[in-house]
């Protein structure tokens, strides 16, 4: 007799648990080839998207005030656990994508070097940003960048899992907090990402991961007010004048960028730290210089 | 007693502020007229003679010999060395300039104090009106701030019905917090001696022999502790600046300063004193010059 | 504060009888008032490709001198096809601008900058007269921080290489700018725009404020005495209708904003399906935080200068007071004092703190907020009893007590002199507080301790924390909001920015 096997649940990642949608929905991932469902996946909800921007924004000023030594060894734990999770992360795009083993092992190996790229920023792009002022008077003045606070990712397709990262990272090691919208199409390997979070010592609610229908998601995502910024790929002309109408609403910051499958490898313009300028804000500080 | 501290970039601003007011016209000739009759004139050198303090008095009486129409007050005081108060006590009779006398062993403060405190006593005795103290600096920069208090309470003592006026020598002190702090000490020993009447006692900036004497920002952290002093007793504290106020339109500063930080009830030299022999002639070259329209030449007024 | 003080009101501090023998005097300034005189003409046209230009909408608008009521002169009111022509004429000038020797595109600024310090005080005068502002800040603000910003972007034309190193070594510009600026700091916000976005190549079409657009007009002049190529900057006049207009032209690359968060978000809609970009610098309600260990005669300082400075038309303005309890009476008791030295009155007199409201409008804006925080049970204190002009649009410096965080005065942008005061028991109160609002544009902290400083400076959210200081300005000190505040940075390095395709 054969053994059956168990299958795996896939959930939802917000606050640090793996909770079902509230809406009891759920999607068909398609296998690449074949008629084959390769798994059910939460369709996630506008209360879900609630509850994950909710989460963030409590869990957001803790981490910022992290310090960034402490924020840099948390990624660079994420990074060791998806080494540790490499074969499971590239059997599963290479059944969801039906791109080649080796092209999806190249593609999770780019993803753990993104995560340890940007590990290392996390307590260097001030230095980057900020800068000195030398103004007209006896003042000490500087600018400093200060985390933007909750954006949302809004992930492209392809790559699913470097695209993922790649847009997770930037903000996640300025010490925003992050609500992630998988790519509808290839959406398993978001699903998974929710365990490399929570094995990593990310604390609940600075990382959460919605699966669903961007359709369905998008208007709410501009709308809501708690979201102060938003990062997208590859966003087509219209969806991308929803999301801009919305955020225009609470003066949200909307970084839209346009990258090819292959420009995801670029490390010259995946690991600049002005990846990282879009979800700052310059402060600065003035100080009265006397005795 | 409350610590104050002073946020001296922003206090430099508000002084700064008080020159960019336009005085002119009326006003100006009121703010002129006020100002000489707030002059202190000083003589404190060593070679200082009977004969250099009657014409100094003379001055004092009749700062101008020209016709100015209404005729010009005279100033507040003559200050000069104990010793030679007597002479401006005499020289000064009749009129209501005020004989004020440099004790405590100008300038330095440097001697025992019972030395001092004799100073005090002799020049009360002679006849001043108002006697000029230092402050014991070294004792108050290390931190002896229960000697330097003791101080003043005994010159206060000692000062009977003149009136006393306390130096700081701020240039000494470098820092605002400093001169704020002196300036709250002064006052809470000299108030804690009895209920004082308005202007029995000042505050002073300066000795005028150490640089950088009286300055803006300087004199508006004293006044404002005299404000604060007032705000909680109701008792008004005067004060003086001494030192580099040279020209009228200085001198017109300074009383816009007093005018915005504790407000008129200052304008009077019962509260209000200039330290500057030399700004007396200035002042009158610019009311001279505002009445008859021309400018005057240096030796057109006596010397102060 | 020793309540044997009670009784002894802050007036008597002021006016007070002296127990002395001589009287004390009343010494009043007399009036001081600006007297050089400056030509205005009856009417301006636009400023299209370096030449003054009839509209072709034949749309003339008053302005209005706000101290008098009395209108100044008639300026153009751009139409659609005077900003398609004001916008062809910065594209075509556009390529040769940018490529130009950078130094040489920096000369031409440096010269600017040089004329501007040598019209200061027409320029000065003309702003005042226009919009209100005392002119004791139109002289020693508003046209030296405006020669300061030509001046510290013109350096920055041979250097953007150097600028955003790894992003790009070649950055590019972005084209045609259109820019719409407020009627707070005419002339200062126009340097503000024009000043980058020259130095980084691009060309502008600058529409300054209906109410104010009179040095703007100087500053066209100006350009036309410098020799600025024909194009580079055009200068439009009129109200919503030309902005509006502007926003949607095709070939404006880049929008800069500075005014309401309202219009900040409609105009932020227009372009939602486009690929134009995008800056604004929109309102505030900014907090600013005393604690009790603060200096506090030079806090009160920097409260006045935080809510009274330019009548309070100010996107920064520190208009929610926040006090440490202990420390609140001393504060108002100090406050009240220091209000009664505000002399209210003619912008041109050079006594004068506090000018005209700048339109009627405005005026009518800060009565609605007068009487709602009245109505909401706030205490107002009009301490100022200084004589107003019987014409023109009035408002006494004043502050409300007994405020409630939810209060409307102490939420909305009010954008007049009026103060909303406030108490906090804790740093984290005064934070959270502090925080509590949709902007994010500036804040301020007052205290002697160090640490606090630092602690409190991090965690406000907002572009510009001033500590023991208040609206400090400078060419090299970036300047922009958070959140609802706006985005994009003026000044500094980071005001380039939106200013170059890297």
């Amino acid at each position: 007799m054969t053994r059956l096997n168990v299958l795996k649940t896939y959930k939802l990642y917000i606050n640090g648990a793996f909770p079902r949608t509230e809406s009891g929905r759920s999607m068909k991932v398609p296998a690449a080839k074949g008629a084959e469902v390769l798994a059910h996946i939460c369709q996630g909800s506008r209360k879900d998207m609630r509850n994950a921007v909710e989460a963030a924004r409590a869990a957001q000023p803790k981490w910022a005030g992290r310090t960034a030594y402490n924020r840099a060894q948390i990624m660079y734990r994420m990074a060791e656990m998806l080494e540790g999770k490499r074969d499971e992360f590239a059997e599963a795009l290479k059944h969801s994508t039906g791109n080649t083993i080796a092209a999806t092992r190249k593609e999770v190996d780019a993803s753990i070097d993104r995560l340890v790229c940007f590990a290392g920023w996390a307590d260097k792009y001030a230095q980057m940003l900020g800068c000195n002022n030398a103004v007209a008077g006896p003042y000490y003045n500087f600018t400093v960048p200060e985390p933007t606070g909750v954006i949302v990712v809004v992930c492209p397709d392809e790559p699913a899992l470097l695209g993922l990262v790649s847009l997770l990272a930037p903000p996640m090691c300025a010490g925003n907090a992050v609500v992630v919208i998988a790519s509808e199409k290839y959406s398993l390997p978001a699903a998974v990402f929710g365990e490399v979070c929570a094995t990593s010592d990310v604390p609940a609610g600075v990382v959460n991961i919605i699966t669903g229908k961007r359709a369905e998601l998008l208007e709410h995502i501009a709308n809501h007010r708690n979201v102060h910024a938003i990062s997208a790929a590859n966003m087509n002309k219209r969806d991308r004048a929803t999301l801009r109408m919305g955020a225009a609403e609470n003066v949200k910051r909307v970084s839209v960028i346009k990258r090819s499958a292959d420009a995801w490898f670029d490390v010259d313009a995946c690991e600049s730290p002005w990846t990282i300028e879009p979800f700052v804000e310059m402060k600065t500080i003035w100080h009265p210089s006397a005795t | 007693m409350m610590q104050h501290t002073v946020n001296a970039v922003m206090a430099d601003e508000r002084a700064a502020s008080f020159t960019r007011r336009s005085i002119k016209t009326d006003s100006k000739m009121q703010g002129l007229r006020l100002a000489l009759s707030m002059v202190d004139l000083t003589t404190l050198e060593g070679k200082d003679s009977p004969e250099k303090v009657r014409s100094l008095c003379r001055k004092a009486i009749q700062p101008y010999d020209g016709q100015i129409d209404p005729p010009l007050p005279s100033v507040a005081a003559v200050c000069v060395y104990p010793s030679l108060v007597s002479v401006a006590r005499k020289a000064l009779a009749g009129s209501n300039v005020k004989v004020a006398s440099v004790a405590t062993g100008f300038p330095s403060g440097q001697f025992p104090l019972d030395v001092r405190l004799r100073d005090v006593a002799e020049a009360v005795e002679a006849g001043a009106d108002e006697i000029d103290m230092v402050i014991n600096r070294g004792a108050f920069l290390a931190g002896r701030i229960g000697e330097v208090r003791d101080e003043i309470v005994q010159v206060k003592q000692a000062c009977g019905q003149a009136h006393l006026k306390i130096i700081l020598e701020t240039g000494e002190l470098e820092t605002y917090d400093n001169v704020r702090r002196a300036s709250d000490l002064a006052i809470e020993a000299a108030a804690s001696t009895g209920e004082l009447r308005g202007g029995e006692v000042f505050i002073k900036t300066s000795t005028g022999k150490v640089q950088p004497a009286a300055t803006m920002p300087v004199t508006l952290i004293m006044l404002e502790a005299i404000r604060d002093h007032y705000l909680v007793t109701g008792v008004r504290i005067g004060m003086k600046p001494a030192g580099g106020i040279r020209h009228a339109k200085q001198a017109l500063h300074y009383l816009v300063m007093v005018k915005e930080t504790v407000g008129d009830a200052w304008l009077t030299p019962e509260l209000f004193r200039f330290g500057a022999s030399s700004l007396t002639n200035d002042l009158l070259r610019q009311i001279v010059k505002t009445t008859t329209g021309r400018y005057s030449a240096a030796y057109d007024f006596s010397e102060a | 504060m020793d309540t044997s003080a009670e009784s002894r009101t802050q007036s008597t501090l002021i006016n007070g009888e002296a127990e002395s023998a001589s009287e004390p005097v009343q010494w009043e300034y007399s009036p001081a008032p600006e007297r050089a005189a400056v030509e205005i003409a009856d009417r301006y046209d636009l400023f299209i490709n370096g030449k003054f230009t009839a509209p072709k909408s034949r749309k003339h608008f008053a302005t209005i001198n706000p101290a008098t009521e009395q209108v100044i002169c008639e300026v153009a009111e751009a139409g659609k096809a005077d900003v398609t022509a004001a916008v062809a004429a910065a594209k075509a000038a556009q390529p040769k601008w940018a490529r130009l020797k950078p130094q040489e595109r920096a000369k031409y600024m440096y010269r600017i900058a040089r004329r501007i310090q040598e019209r200061a005080r027409e320029l000065a005068i003309i702003e005042s007269t226009d919009g209100g502002k005392p002119i004791r800040e139109s002289r020693d603000v508003d046209v030296p921080l405006a020669a300061q910003h030509f001046f510290y972007h013109a350096g920055w034309c041979d250097k953007l290489r150097y600028a955003f190193p790894g992003a790009g070594r070649d950055p590019k510009p972005v084209g045609v700018c259109g820019q719409i600026i407020p009627w707070n700091f005419p002339l200062l916000m126009a340097a503000w725009k024009i000043a980058p976005a020259l130095a980084c190549g691009n060309t502008c079409v600058l529409k300054p404020a209906e109410t104010t657009p009179l040095t703007a007009l100087r500053l066209a002049e100006i350009l036309e005495e410098v020799e600025l190529p024909a194009g580079v900057v055009n200068i439009i006049t009129g109200g919503p209708e030309s902005g509006r207009a502007l926003v949607e032209h095709n070939d404006v690359k880049k929008i800069a904003f500075t005014g309401s968060t309202e219009v900040g978000k409609l105009l932020a809609k227009m372009v939602a399906d486009t690929d134009k970009r995008i800056t604004l610098e929109l309102g505030g309600k900014s907090p600013n935080i005393i604690f009790a260990d603060a200096s506090i005669d030079q806090a009160v300082e920097g409260i006045i200068s935080g809510i009274y400075f330019n009548q309070g038309h100010v996107c920064c303005a520190g208009s929610r007071l926040l006090v440490e309890e202990g420390a609140v009476d001393i504060v108002v008791d100090k406050l009240t004092h220091r209000l009664q030295s505000l002399r209210v009155g003619d912008p041109l007199d050079k006594n004068t703190d506090i000018g005209a409201i700048n339109s009627k409008a405005q005026l009518s804006t800060i009565h609605k907020y007068l009487e709602a925080g009245r109505n909401e049970g706030a205490a107002l204190h009009e301490v100022n009893g200084q004589p107003l002009p019987r014409k023109g649009y009035w408002c006494r410096p004043c502050f409300f007590t007994g405020v409630q965080p939810s209060h409307v005065v102490a939420r909305e942008e009010i954008f007049g002199p009026v103060l909303a005061v406030m108490s906090f028991r804790t740093p984290e109160e005064a934070l959270e507080r502090a925080n509590n609002t949709p902007y994010g544009l500036a804040a301020g902290v007052w205290t002697d301790k160090g640490s606090k400083i630092f602690e409190i400076a991090r965690r406000l959210d907002a572009g510009v924390v001033w500590c023991n200081t208040y609206n400090k300005f400078d060419a090299a000190s970036p300047f922009g909001g958070f959140k609802e505040s706006g985005f994009g940075r003026e000044g500094g390095l980071q005001g380039l920015r939106a200013y170059l395709e890297l």
